[in-house]
């Protein structure tokens, strides 16, 4: 007997009543789709086509209009508290409080999860050591560089250990430079904590960067492309992708 | 470190946030007035402008006489304990009009109409309906000030981050969490603003509480010196009550300073 799905979607659809009352808008129609334990997927697709909704379902921010959404077996908006300690989260912002120093904001996680005051600053600290913030644990946000604080949400969000953890374009507002770093990091840490991964992008070469699996969405959000991606691929395959994605990608837009 | 120019450096020594220049201004500004006064004082008769040493001489009998001292005390105590009574109620009414948009629709049309009756009223109606000295002032306090602190409550909780808001809920915090977490700190500062405007307000609401219905206190030794004409001692106790004020701002300014020392600041606005 397979597994059961770490993620799970079945039929999945979401609107969003207008606020001027007019037909409901839908930002997901009719999406199913299944994640192991341990896959790291990349979601693609245009601007609007319902990435951050598909992520704020997963994260149980939101509740499905229709269909099934079941995290390891729960659902992740009706069993919110079950999933204490394990969803981690890097948002396109790095989203960190302003009157928290970096150690305090990696350390939120933890706190939240009850984990004594000296244990979780030690790990918060060995965290942000992994990835070289050591000397900027008592800054706070302000006083840091938009990569710095794009590296303490990061630290944030594993330093958890979280089984599931989910990315909304973490790289998006990063200059190229400090994005390509930080990515190698991200890859690096995912393959090392094994942690199922959902990451959200419009980048294609990002997707293909990071995906071991990549799904393309069309708006309303359905899967319109899928498919696997591995290491050894050669650049022509890669380049065959990348043609396919961009030709969904068109045929989406229209 | 990488950061922008001027944000998060320590301020320059001896110019906190431009306080010293902030104190040379003062000390220039108030030393101007007096001497403006006290000129005035050699032409205009006694009793409508006293010396500025007769005034200070009744300003040290107020800080060395147990009586005096003890109606300032009093009178910081009424004006700090309404205060804090609008500070708490304020905030109980704020937190669920923010929750619930259609009870906030209910209750803005009575803070409204509250913000529209004069102190007086209040004293008035305080006197009218209540027998105890204190808790009169107590309620007349307490209605003037609170619909300032629950709009500066309610402002600040509706200009909470979604942002944060969603990644904090994503931890799954409990209730209580949230509020210590989150809620907490993005509402301090409107509540120490709250507080520091409502001061000057309440400073001025006890002492007519106080001229109309009390036996003692700032506003009491007020209406004595208006009967006896004491221009000297009129001024000397409106000093005594404009101190007090600016000792409490001083003190929440310095709660300010280090509660939200994680703001950054700009060196052009220093």
């Amino acid at each position: 007997m397979s597994a059961p799905p770490e993620i799970l979607f079945e039929g999945v659809s979401k609107s969003f009543p207008r606020r001027d009352g007019g037909a409901a808008f839908e930002a997901i129609h009719d999406l199913s789709f299944a994640v192991g334990r341990g896959e790291l997927v990349a979601i693609l697709g245009k601007t609007g086509c319902g990435k951050s909704t598909t992520f704020n379902l997963i994260s149980g921010l939101i509740q499905p209009s229709r269909g099934r959404v079941a995290v390891q077996g729960h659902d992740p908006y009706a069993d919110f508290a079950w999933f204490r300690g394990k969803i981690g989260i890097v948002f396109q912002n790095d989203r960190l409080m302003p009157w928290r120093t970096a150690i305090e904001n990696v350390a939120l996680g933890l706190e939240l999860n009850k984990m004594p005051q000296k244990e979780r600053l030690k790990l918060a600290a060995s965290w942000l050591a992994r990835l070289g913030l050591s000397g900027h644990a008592n800054d706070y946000p302000h006083a840091l560089s938009g990569g710095m604080r794009q590296r303490v949400s990061i630290a944030r969000a594993f330093a958890g250990k979280p089984d599931i953890l989910l990315c909304d374009e973490p790289f998006s507002a990063l200059d190229e430079h400090t994005g390509n770093a930080l990515r190698r990091e991200f890859r690096d840490l995912l393959r090392e904590t094994g942690a199922t991964a959902i990451f959200i992008t419009h980048s294609i070469e990002e997707a293909l960067w990071l995906g071991a699996r990549l799904m393309v969405f069309e708006r309303p959000a359905r899967i319109a492309y899928e498919t696997a991606l591995s290491a050894d691929m050669s650049e022509a395959e890669r380049q065959a992708v990348r043609g396919r994605i961009r030709e969904v990608l068109s045929v989406g837009g229209k | 470190m990488a950061v922008a120019d001027g944000e998060g450096a320590p301020p320059p020594a001896g110019r906190f946030f431009g306080f010293t220049r902030f104190r040379y201004e003062s000390v220039v500004a108030l030393a101007g007035l007096a001497v403006v006064w006290q000129i005035a004082s050699l032409f205009v008769p006694h009793f409508l402008f006293p010396s500025v040493p007769e005034i200070a001489t009744r300003l040290v009998e107020i800080f060395t006489s147990w009586n005096s001292l003890f109606d300032m005390l009093a009178t910081s105590a009424r004006i700090l304990a309404g205060l804090a009574g609008a500070f708490v109620f304020g905030t109980l009414l704020a937190m669920p009009m923010a929750r619930s948009p259609s009870f906030a629709r209910y209750v803005y049309p009575l803070l409204n109409f509250n913000q529209g009756i004069p102190a007086l009223s209040w004293v008035v109606i305080a006197i009218i309906w209540f027998r105890g000295i204190e808790f009169r002032i107590f309620f007349i306090m307490v209605m003037t000030t609170l619909p300032a602190f629950t709009f500066q409550v309610l402002d600040a909780y509706r200009a909470m981050s979604k942002d944060l808001f969603e990644m904090t809920l994503a931890f799954r915090p409990t209730r209580l969490d949230l509020l210590r977490t989150l809620i907490w700190p993005t509402v301090l500062p409107g509540i120490l603003t709250a507080w520091k405007v409502n001061l000057g307000n309440a400073s001025r609401v006890v002492v007519v509480a106080e001229l109309v219905g009390a036996t003692g206190g700032v506003g009491y030794e007020l209406l004595q010196q208006q009967q006896v004409f004491d221009m000297a001692g009129a001024i000397a106790w409106t000093l005594v009550l404009v101190i007090f004020v600016l000792v409490v701002q001083g003190i929440i300014t310095l709660i300010e300073t280090r509660a939200l020392r994680y703001r950054a600041f700009a060196e052009h606005a220093l």
